[in-house]
């Protein structure tokens, strides 16, 4: 406006500039135009204030462009100025698309985003996200001629610093990809994922994430506690994604150690020369934010110039210094001890504990040492500031690193001390914890009561929180209690079996949702076991057929292998036939041996039944329904393969969502085909949809625990994958091809017996030639038992 | 038909350490002429004790190798055709019974079962051996002693010795030497120093321990020789101990990364 005021000449022209009557603006003009002379060129300041003036004349209120003045000055300074244009150029797409309340967001985390990103280049693909994903959440609504703001999309700035902290951009893309392609339709949930509150939102964004997971190398580490330490202890991760303000430390206690889910590599530079004084050097690198690591390079140990410390070492370290406490720490008493003793004590013994570590594997002092931080002597102004930790912290520096390269007389001392302990053999806490008292008594200053606590490089990261170190007599009221019993709450009876859940296959991301479908198993109601003594009645006839081809299948123990070279027997029809060729001049057959295979058939199946709604129609040509006639069918099928003795299970399955998959038993390996199992199946019901890919793979989990050689699924179903919760018919199709993939990789045999005359056009889709088409469904009864044996030959 | 006894023999002494008292155990079985069964894991030294005490007792040495395919006429002997008819060959167990051998039939599981059985004639007070097919009854030779070694380490449902076969013999149960001793006898068999020796036996530790979590069996004694050979040859330890301990005894990406960085931690 025009009654502001400003003393300098030069600002008065800027204010002229932006040509603005915003009172906030005003208010905090002088403050941002400081900061922005001391960073902006005298181009770049134009190009400020010119884009300032347009964002305020956007029509949007105060607010974009006050975030822009604030935000542009520090993002110009990591991005570099020439990045504004496409910014502005974001901007005016957002503007033009109903998508402007997304401006202010957008520009208020356009710092934040671009202090985690550092280049012009990872700058531009982020707003390539950014565009892509406006692009394709802003919708128009059939029937109306306005078109929507994309949900997601100030959520998603509002949220995008703290992904950028957690993801590379690739990992970012894929985040964001996923929620668009599952959300595109439904605002609500759009918006839930794209402001993280939604379980998948945060389960995708923990596969995304950078650094080296837990679930990636937890078998690894497993291995690493039983074969270098032979410890078996459970490993339980704990999130560090959304833990902002406490970080979580590491534990151990009577369930298990506790581990971050997550570790980046950490980069450290060669200490050159003597490695004095590099000490800040170091603390740069352990703090540097690791978006801004590039690429992990395939070598452990980085390029020349610098350390790497891969996360699974971290994780290797981290269990190595719990190990070492479960080893040789002895829990001690602390009620007498202030918490700065205590400090004192724990500091000493982790290095103990350290030390020991490194006598049984030397190589783990690398890691330590380029873990551990390197507190510079003189950082911490005893005047001002609590200096305890960061003494104790050089201490533990001091006795872990020979070329330390401290000065302090005690310190050195201390060394001296805790070395010629350690030289009589494995010491003990107790001995330590003496050495440490009288450390802390030495070095003691009036200082250390200081509520300014100096914590700059005190923190060593892979170590644990020291509680199983320490036994309170007496409650004390300063401190946690870890110990407390929590009261438990009876949890309710259950209800038939938890849920289990499985992944699915998303064939347009190539990729899995994660625990996307839960499946519910449950034993199939009963009815009356005579029904189906009758249809095996009915098919009296087919029955004895059947039987005679059963006898010649039945597993003969010994076949004769004719014409080997070197076998167990002479088989003389062929060697009398050879010798009369070698007598008779010509070139005799050496095969003229035999030999014997057993010949066990060793086969486990599992029939696999759709139980979905169509197959309460009628079959074509007759009177009765798909159901009845699969039911002839597997009652037969069942009575055949108990003549044969192969193991063998049924279970059926349709479901209704993806929440609710139903698994149905009828029969398993261990029952035999007696009245419980037939009365299962003769009160199969057909409700719902079929969402196959799940039901095969938790069949699969149990047909894969069988030991048989061979393992065969056969599937009868009479309809195409589908589901009512998916529109695409393409997803659950290829969702059962992946189905079938994975169990051909378990060394399961999957089958297809389709009762669907057009069958044909997708079923060869999922199962390959693992197939058949039954047409006339009259003939299923006889069908499916000599398809069986068929395979089975 | 003689065969030459000589050929049999073994000559130079091998190395063997003594874990504990087998060797005078093992004398005694054979004054008695008792069957002989050793058992332990792959590489702990059974092949190789069972020749140093061929070389004490001065007594030749038959050894089968014994396979999945092998036949009881690969063990007893088979006819032969020649130009004018057939020919009966003697097997080896045929042999080691005519000319009073040691037998040692090598990882006697891999045999099946069927063949398996033509030997209990030969472990109990019969002493003989019918040839059924040549229809001759040859009484061992009163210096014949049978031994098998037995791995029960990859014992399978399937790969088992029956028991009537298992109750014909006394046995020996091997296991990888302790600490000490393993070390011992690395650095005498290959001319390492003790230190690396040790360390390379840390390693084998550790494989060990890791012993079904998908090693099926540790990292042998016979290994650790081939490392500890490789490094007396100039090799860098490093290299050395992942070409002879852990390649060999996985192809599991996990056990292999774990057994690696331990490599790495042991040799600082």
């Amino acid at each position: 406006m025009t009654e502001t005021e400003y003393q300098h000449p030069l600002m008065k022209a800027y204010w002229a500039q932006l040509d603005t009557g915003f009172e906030p603006i005003a208010d905090v003009f002088e403050d941002v135009m400081a900061e922005a002379l001391a960073i902006l060129s005298r181009e770049g300041i134009d190009a400020y204030l010119e884009a300032a003036r347009v964002i305020g004349k956007l029509g949007r209120g105060v607010q974009p462009m006050l975030a822009f003045m604030e935000e542009w000055p520090t993002s110009a300074k990591t991005i570099g100025e020439s990045g504004l244009p496409a910014i502005m150029a974001m901007i005016q797409r957002m503007q033009k698309s109903p998508n402007g309340k997304a401006i202010t967001p957008f520009l208020e985390t356009l710092a934040p985003v671009a202090r985690k990103l550092r280049s012009q280049e990872r700058m531009g693909r982020y707003l390539d996200i950014v565009l892509d994903f406006m692009e394709r959440t802003t919708g128009s609504i059939h029937g109306h001629h306005t078109t929507f703001p994309s949900p997601g999309l100030p959520d998603f700035f509002a949220q995008a610093p703290f992904l950028l902290g957690q993801l590379t951009l690739a990992g970012m893309k894929n985040w964001v990809e996923y929620g668009i392609r599952n959300y595109r339709g439904h605002p609500e949930r759009q918006k839930d994922y794209f402001s993280l509150q939604s379980a998948d939102s945060r389960a995708v964004l923990q596969r995304e994430r950078h650094g080296t997971l837990f679930m990636d190398v937890e078998r690894k580490l497993d291995l690493y506690l039983h074969g270098l330490w032979r410890e078996s202890e459970q490993l339980v991760p704990y999130s560090t994604a959304f833990d902002e303000m406490r970080r979580p430390v590491p534990y151990y206690d009577k369930l298990g150690m506790r581990i971050p889910d997550v570790y980046d590599d950490v980069i450290l530079p060669l200490p050159l020369g003597e490695g004095r004084g590099e000490g800040a050097a170091l603390d740069l690198a352990l703090s540097v934010d690791s978006t801004l690591l590039p690429h992990p390079r395939p070598l452990p140990q980085g390029g020349r110039g610098e350390i790497r410390i891969t996360g699974i070492d971290r994780y290797r370290v981290t269990l190595a210094h719990m190990v070492g406490h479960r080893r040789w720490t002895e829990a001690q008493i602390a009620d007498n001890w202030s918490p700065f003793q205590r400090m004192a004590v724990e500091f000493f013994e982790d290095c103990r504990v350290e030390t020991l570590l490194c006598r049984e594997y030397p190589g783990l002092k690398r890691i330590f040492l380029a873990l551990h931080p390197k507190p510079v002597e003189d950082a911490c102004d005893p005047e001002t500031t609590s200096c305890l930790r960061h003494r104790m912290a050089m201490l533990s520096r001091a006795l872990l690193d020979p070329d330390h390269g401290y000065g302090d007389a005690d310190l050195l001392d201390y060394v001296r001390r805790f070395h010629d302990l350690m030289a009589t053999g494995i010491a003990s806490t107790k001995e330590i914890a003496v050495l440490a008292l009288s450390y802390v008594a030495k070095t003691r200053r009036q200082s250390d009561q200081l509520a300014r606590v100096h914590f700059a490089d005190t923190v060593v990261d892979y170590r644990d929180d020291n509680r199983q170190m320490w036994k309170f007599i007496e409650d004390s009221d300063d401190e946690e209690m870890f110990e407390k019993e929590k009261k438990r709450t009876p949890s309710e009876e259950l209800k038939g079996l938890p849920p289990r859940h499985y992944p699915e296959w998303d064939y347009h991301s190539q990729t899995y949702r994660p625990d996307w479908v839960s499946v519910y198993e449950a034993l199939h109601p009963k009815g009356n076991p005579a029904d189906i003594d009758k249809l095996l009645l009915k098919h009296g006839a087919l029955a004895k057929r059947l039987k005679r081809i059963l006898d010649l299948l039945k597993p003969q123990d010994k076949v004769r292998i004719r014409y080997q070279e070197e076998g167990s027997e002479l088989d003389l029809d062929v060697a009398l036939r050879s010798l009369i060729d070698f007598k008779g001049g010509a070139t005799p057959d050496p095969r003229i041996n035999m030999s014997h295979r057993t010949n066990g058939r060793d086969i486990s199946v599992m029939l696999l039944l759709d139980l979905s709604e169509s197959l309460n129609e009628k079959a074509t040509g007759g009177d009765q329904t798909i159901l009845e006639l699969s039911q002839e069918a597997v009652s037969l099928l069942a009575w055949a393969v108990e003549q044969l003795g192969d193991p063998f299970a049924i279970a059926g399955f349709h479901s209704n969502t993806r929440h609710d998959v139903r698994y149905l038993h009828i029969k398993g390996y261990s029952e035999r085909w007696g009245d419980d199992a037939k009365a299962r199946l003769a009160a199969m019901e057909a409700n719902y949809s079929t969402r196959m890919g799940a039901a095969m793979r938790h069949a699969a989990h149990y047909l894969e625990a069988r030991p048989a050689d061979k393992k065969l699924m056969l599937i009868l179903t009479d309809g195409q994958p589908s589901d009512i919760d998916t529109n695409d018919e393409q997803l659950l199709i290829e969702d059962a091809r992946q189905a079938v993939k994975e169990l051909d990789r378990k060394g399961i045999f999957t089958y297809c017996i389709s009762l669907d005359p057009k069958a044909d056009e997708y079923v060869s889709g999922i199962f390959g030639r693992q197939y058949t088409v039954i047409d006339n469904i009259q003939r299923l009864p006889e069908k499916l038992p000599e398809l069986f044996l068929a395979l089975t030959k | 038909m003689s065969t030459d006894k000589e050929q049999y023999k073994v000559h130079q002494q091998p190395y063997y350490q003594a874990q504990g008292k087998e060797v005078t155990l093992y004398e005694a079985a054979y004054r008695n002429r008792l069957p002989v069964m050793v058992k332990g894991p792959t590489g702990c030294g059974k092949s190789r004790f069972i020749e140093y005490m061929a070389w004490k007792l001065d007594k030749p040495l038959i050894t089968v190798a014994c396979n999945e395919d092998m036949t009881a006429s690969d063990l007893v002997g088979r006819y032969l055709l020649e130009a004018n008819g057939t020919r009966w060959l003697d097997g080896p167990l045929t042999t080691a019974a005519r000319i009073g051998a040691i037998c040692y039939l090598d990882e006697i599981v891999e045999a099946r079962q069927d063949t398996t059985v033509v030997i209990h004639p030969l472990t109990d007070h019969r002493r003989t051996l019918p040839l059924d097919k040549k229809g001759e009854l040859i009484h061992a030779h009163p210096d014949f002693q049978l031994v098998i070694s037995y791995n029960p380490g990859y014992q399978s449902l399937m790969k088992d010795l029956k028991q009537s076969t298992k109750q014909r013999f006394t046995a020996f149960d091997f296991d990888y030497p302790d600490t000490a001793l393993e070390t011992t006898i690395l650095a005498k068999e290959t001319g390492l120093d003790e230190a690396t020796s040790a360390k390379l036996v840390k390693i084998a530790h550790t494989a060990r321990n890791l012993k079904g979590h998908g090693l099926d069996e540790g990292i042998s004694t016979r290994l650790l020789v081939y490392a500890a050979t490789l490094i007396k040859d100039g090799v860098d330890p490093l290299d050395a101990c992942r070409m002879a301990l852990v390649r060999p005894i996985t192809d599991d990406a996990d056990i292999r990364e774990t057994l690696d960085h331990a490599i790495d931690a042991t040799f600082a």
